[in-house]
């Protein structure tokens, strides 16, 4: 049963930690929209989402002999930083689109509220389920 | 919790936005300054940004997460022409009658500004998703 309530809630959690995790990205493009050279950051959601589920994303230590122990995986796999494809290149080598951050910042927003918001109605369902 | 690092690195480019906006008042009053506090005439200030990387921005295992804030990396002085202005009463004029002006660009003074202006309003935005995000994030289970 707590394996099944396990299973449940890792998708939203993953969710939420890949949401986290982008919308820090995306704060840090915009807050460098001025200094000269920066190159705008992110990461594809979905891959990462699949690499968060299937475990793929995760570096782990080679283990050569069967002593070694298995280093613990990490919470959130390292989803792979790509740069963004600038749509009109700037002087000073700035890669930030203002136009382009502030949609995908309220974007990736309103999705970390949505997976939320799935989160708590999945729990009312549980409690729902466990107290009949 | 790496919805905090967005205060972090918000933070860091109000800082840097807002010293920004300084050097352009600095900038803005000396505009007609003959004689600054060194005794020549007023040279403009430009600020230099550059990304930072926060203690937030390095993860559990020591990998950088790709989190950046912004700090001014330096105050430089600006190098384009002084202004000569033509004033032989004037008691800094030299022999030619010409007076060194500061070569403050009151067009892209007023520019600068309203651009650092306008970052900062994306920062304090940014910093109120952030916080309706956490706050949102408390009512799990509610």
């Amino acid at each position: 049963m707590i394996d099944k309530l396990d299973s449940t809630f890792r998708f939203y959690q993953d969710a939420a930690n890949l949401r986290a995790h982008r919308q820090q990205l995306i704060a840090s493009n915009i807050a460098n929209a001025d200094t000269p050279k920066y190159k705008a950051r992110d990461i594809n959601f979905s891959t990462a989402l699949q690499g968060a589920l299937t475990g793929s994303g995760v570096v782990t230590l080679a283990t050569s002999m069967p002593n070694h122990i298995a280093p613990p995986a990490s919470a959130t796999p390292a989803a792979p930083l790509l740069y963004r494809t600038a749509v009109q290149g700037s002087v000073d080598g700035n890669t930030v689109d203002m136009d382009v951050e502030r949609s995908q910042f309220a974007d990736n927003a309103i999705h970390y509220e949505a997976n939320l918001t799935f989160i708590s109605n999945q729990i009312r369902m549980m409690l729902a389920a466990i107290q009949g | 919790m790496s919805l905090f690092n967005i205060f972090t690195v918000a933070g860091s480019a109000m800082t840097a936005q807002n010293q920004r906006l300084n050097v352009v008042a600095s900038n803005l009053a000396n505009a007609d300054s003959a004689v600054s506090s060194n005794g020549q005439p007023y040279k403009a200030k430009q600020v230099i940004f550059a990304s930072t990387q926060p203690e937030s921005g390095i993860d559990a295992s020591g990998a950088a997460n790709g989190t950046n804030g912004v700090r001014v990396a330096s105050v430089i002085e600006d190098q384009s022409p002084m202004k000569m202005v033509y004033e032989p009463s004037h008691p800094m004029a030299n022999k030619e009658g010409f007076l060194t002006m500061p070569n403050v660009n009151v067009v892209e003074e007023m520019v600068d500004m309203i651009s650092a202006s306008r970052s900062y309003q994306n920062n304090v935005d940014m910093m109120n998703t952030a916080k309706t995000l956490l706050l949102k994030t408390l009512t799990i289970g509610q």
